[in-house]
């Protein structure tokens, strides 16, 4: 009935996994951190418990818009449990209150003269238990005048709105940039002289990350030495170091961010947000470490939100279908605060790939930031930098195209595929695409699909609808995304000012075991076996031999972190190319032990030997107990084999797929259940393919999410009305189907083992898929995400509802 | 108030507040963190362990609840001397966790399903662990890690 458990009997795995063998190098293994996920003994950050720790609570505005009057705290003082109240007065004698954005603004820690949406930082409680921290909350007495709020972002830049940002001098509006990208006068010459122009207003509505695991930290200032120690749910910790450095003037050497297992992050954790700050302070103030684990409805009120994109797109084309160009206005709500996590150059992320994976001669895109009472944040969500939007905005408007002119929308999409001689291509908006075979992997997802033969079944259907006016109709939804992941490089992208490049450190150890220190941070998706993999092989080690260290900033070089799907192709090829330093430095030690010229030696599989003499060689383990003995050592090494990368990618890389999705829709009531989705996915050479698949399917039910569930909507007070998991509706195993998953490999050029990203691919990719099956289904032209029964029952009868505000 | 609670196997006795959490209980107290919290509204099924052999989410069971009764998390889950229950390793060979903070919660329910139903279709395997999420999987490989669970077990008799 079970399996045994075999310490270190066979094989090198200390698991029960011993008897399934890793694979040198690339190929699928089980997972080397999944024994301790499997028995309860991961290490998050709330399983984290210091000595006489103390827990944090944080009181929240219940006004989206509202000056704060007064705020007493005696009460809470009094509690016999409570150690410290922090308020934004305290923080302001300190300097406090007020921090720096990565997009160029600042954000309150906690409120001082306002508050500027529902849920933001008024106060912070510290007692000596949750439930003590808690109560104490209801005894803080704050004074609010209501005011105003601006929720709808079309609202944001009337004459008479009420002026967010008022504490900035001089502020008398919500605006907070524009941005545009592309050829306005070429654009608008494509448009003019175009055969067939389609236009389509779309919103992107506001949708949250919300990993399983929320936001949470336990700080601990050791008073005797000064030194600060942070364990918190941090996707970027070296980031972090410098941000808290900067921000409370701790040296970065007396700083130390742990990042334990991370419970999922999908970018909502890469942001530093108030309750890390008000703990970090706490310890100082109490002497004492400080945990804060935010709940539920704090992290889907406060923390980092993605999306809130309302688009106006137009696309050109002639009768039959060929794109002249793409043009599109966004206004883009930001929140009370520009606090998006992106390169700092790019106010509005990578939007501008949005012609997409066509050959679009013009285009041309405005962004327009508003101010409105939301929370901040916009960049998160597994997005890629808003390439979500962009990719959902063109994957739309092909369809809308289609319907306008009465075309399959498979054709259309054929008819401007950009083809592989194209490659590299340079779009219009001056993204270089390092390769792609786009073609392949369309005419591969219609093949698997079936795709003749569903547009056969669906006439059949909408036959027998007509006769009977009976059944569900079938739609079918395609999408062809491509991604742009891998940030830098560094000259290009920064966050914060940090160029975007990582670093790898390879150690290889005497008897020839090696430890991979990184500084990307991994929050599901496998880093200590990928990464393992990746440097087994490069030298012909195991991956079990592989100790893979990431998530602590005094273990592991600088580096930007993870997210944007940046580790393989960023990290991962600073592994790369440290192992093969490591391969270059161990070719002059076998020599110096072979006694032979290097240029005489050939590496195969771990183990070089004499040209022309297999016999005469030796294996890594060998060379690496060799650099560590008394032998007298060859120029250029100095002892040890161990060397450090730091990667600043020369592009981006571009992983594409493509995607089908087939829905039932019940007309009565609006109710869509996903049938089928197929997904090929090209994202280069594949480490590790069950974790590329595994990355995929994730972010497949992320698309089915926001297509049909996920929205946090707000009424015209300013509520929230997607506050908890009963209001924010994820997918479960009821909604998603069983995937159905294909791929091509067409290998980065530029990556040295040729690999991309993927970790956000499906979830780029999958929400059009999803809203063009439903409205493939019921023979609507457009209507808002999340298309839930409601929406598709009100789209039905012609008229569609906002999806993002709740009127009256 | 005096909660005796059985864990594991193991008897505990705690004084506790009468509102205090069962998964409080378990992790704050008895420091089995391997049940995990994830939301405020009964939702998420991370906290899911088994109270007299019937899986509950411990955010919505009071610890009082709990007294006289046995609790058995994934702690819990190994077999005497160590050995690995099949859906933790079915679950490691399926790739069926990625961040692994739904995992302790999905092999709770996934036991119950199999000791109830050894050969499950995927629509009930679907419907046992439709109460919990899981926000990295797409629960492909976590009801292909429970199908195989059960293949295995019955191949083993
Ligand atoms: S924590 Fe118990 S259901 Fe979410
Ligand atoms: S594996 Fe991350 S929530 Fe399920």
């Amino acid at each position: 009935m079970t399996a045994a458990l075999t310490p270190g009997t066979s094989g090198r795995r200390p698991d029960p996994f011993a008897g399934h063998a890793s694979p040198m190098g690339h190929g699928n293994m089980v997972r080397k951190e999944d024994a301790r996920f499997l028995r309860g003994r991961g290490r998050f950050v709330d399983d984290i418990r210091l000595p006489g720790m103390l827990h944090g609570a944080v009181l929240r505005s219940p006004y989206a818009h509202a000056r704060i009057l007064s705020i007493d705290t005696g009460g809470a003082e009094s509690h016999p449990k409570v150690r410290a109240v922090i308020t934004g007065a305290d923080l302001e004698r300190r300097g406090m209150a007020w921090i720096p954005t990565l997009s160029h603004d600042v954000a309150a820690v906690l409120a001082t003269d306002k508050v500027r949406y529902q849920g933001q930082e008024v106060a912070f409680v510290v007692a000596e238990d949750r439930y003590a921290a808690r109560d104490a909350l209801s005894l803080i007495e704050v004074e609010y005048e209501p005011l105003e709020p601006v929720i709808d972002a079309h609202r944001a830049l009337a004459p008479d709105a009420p002026v967010i940002r008022d504490e900035i001098p001089g502020r008398t509006d919500n605006h907070i940039f524009d941005w545009e990208a592309g050829d306005a006068a070429a654009t608008e010459a494509a448009f003019a002289a175009a055969e067939h122009v389609s236009s389509c207003e779309m919103l992107y509505p506001r949708v949250h990350p919300a990993p399983l695991e929320t936001c949470g930290i336990v700080a601990d200032l050791d008073p005797v030495s000064g030194r600060l120690v942070v364990y918190a749910t941090a996707q970027a910790p070296h980031a972090h170091r410098a941000l808290y450095s900067g921000i409370i003037g701790i040296p970065e050497n007396r700083i130390r961010i742990i990042s334990p297992d991370i419970g999922g992050g999908f970018g909502n954790k890469v942001a530093i947000y108030p309750g890390y700050l008000c703990a970090v302070i706490a310890t100082s103030i109490t002497g004492a470490p400080v945990k804060w684990t935010e709940d539920r409805s704090e992290n889907l009120m406060s923390t980092s939100f993605a999306r809130d994109f309302h688009m106006r797109g137009e696309i050109a084309a002639t009768r039959d279908g060929r794109i002249q160009g793409l043009r599109v206005q966004v206004l883009a709500d930001h929140g009370a605060f520009n606090g998006t996590s992106q390169p700092s150059k790019f106010p509005a992320g990578f939007f501008h790939i949005f012609t997409g994976s066509y050959s679009v001669p013009a285009a041309h895109c405005t962004v327009r930031g508003v101010y409105t009472n939301k929370a901040p944040g916009g960049v998160a969500y597994a997005c890629s930098f808003r390439i979500t939007e962009a990719s959902y905005l063109v994957e739309r408007l092909v369809d809308v195209l289609a319907f306008d002119l009465g075309l399959d929308a498979a054709e259309v999409r054929r008819r401007n595929l950009l083809r592989p001689e194209q490659f590299p291509y340079r779009c219009a908006t001056g993204w270089e695409y390092d390769s792609g075979d786009y073609p392949r992997a369309f005419e591969l997802a219609l093949e698997m699909a079936g795709y003749d033969e569903l547009r056969r079944e669906q006439a059949r259907g909408r036959r027998t609808r007509a006769e009977t006016g009976e059944g569900t109709v079938m739609g079918i939804g395609l999408s062809f995304f491509t991604e742009a992941v891998g940030a830098g490089p560094r000259k290009d992208m920064d966050i914060g000012g940090f160029g975007m490049a990582d670093a790898a450190e390879l150690r290889v150890h005497p008897t020839g075991s090696a430890e991979l220190r990184l500084s990307c941070m991994s929050q599901g998706q496998g880093h200590e076996t990928t990464f393992a993999q990746i440097v087994s092989e490069e030298l012909g080690i195991s991956p079990d031999d592989i100790e893979v260290i990431e998530g602590d900033t005094d273990r592991t070089p600088f580096g930007l972190g993870t997210y944007g799907s940046r580790s393989t192709p960023v990290s991962g090829a600073a592994a790369v190319m440290a192992a093969r330093k490591v391969r270059e430095r161990a070719r002059l030690v076998a020599a110096a032990m072979l006694e032979v010229s290097a240029d005489d030696l050939v590496w195969d599989k771990g183990r070089f030997h004499v040209r022309g003499d297999r016999a005469a060689g030796v294996g890594i383990g060998e060379i690496a107990l060799a650099a560590h003995s008394g032998l007298e050592l060859p120029e250029g090494v100095e002892g040890q084999l161990d060397a450090t990368c730091v990667y600043n990618p020369p592009n981006l890389t571009f992983p594409f797929g493509a995607y089908l999705c087939v829905v039932d829709v019940d007309p009565g009531t609006g109710q869509v259940t996903v049938r089928r989705f197929v997904a090929v996915d090209d994202c280069g050479v594949r480490i590790n393919p069950a974790i590329v698949e595994g990355q995929v399917h994730g972010g497949l039910a992320d698309g089915i999410g926001m297509a049909l569930m996920e929205v946090m909507a707000f009424d015209t007070d300013g509520n929230h009305l997607g506050a908890s998991f009963m209001d924010y509706l994820l997918p479960t195993s009821m909604e998603c189907p069983s995937w159905e998953l294909g791929k091509t490999v067409t290998p980065s050029p530029h990556h040295p083992i040729g690999a991309k990203g993927i970790g956000e691919s499906a979830t780029v990719g999958s929400p059009a898929a999803v809203v063009n099956a439903v409205l493939d289904a019921i023979g609507v032209r457009h209507a808002d995400m999340p298309l839930t029964p409601a929406h598709v029952w009100s789209a039905i009868q012609g008229r569609p509802l906002r999806t993002d505000l709740a009127i009256g | 108030m005096r909660v005796t609670v059985t864990v594991n196997d193991q008897d505990y006795i705690r004084d506790v507040e009468p509102r205090l959490l069962l998964v409080h209980l378990l992790r704050d107290e008895l420091g089995l963190t391997g049940t995990h919290w994830g939301c405020d509204t009964s939702n998420c099924g991370a906290c899911t362990v088994w109270l007299d052999r019937v899986p509950v989410k411990s955010c919505t069971v009071l610890a009082v609840m709990a007294s006289g009764s046995s609790v058995r998390t994934v702690e819990g889950l190994e077999r005497r001397g160590g050995e690995l229950d099949q859906l933790q390793v079915s679950f490691a060979l399926c790739h069926g966790l990625q961040c692994g903070f739904c995992t302790p919660g999905m092999l709770m329910t996934a036991r119950w399903l199999l000791d109830r139903l050894p050969d499950p279709s995927d629509v009930e395997i679907r419907e046992a662990i439709s109460g919990q999420t899981c926000r990295c999987t797409g629960y492909e490989n976590i009801v292909r890690s429970i199908r195989h669970a059960a293949e295995s077990e019955r191949a083993a008799g």
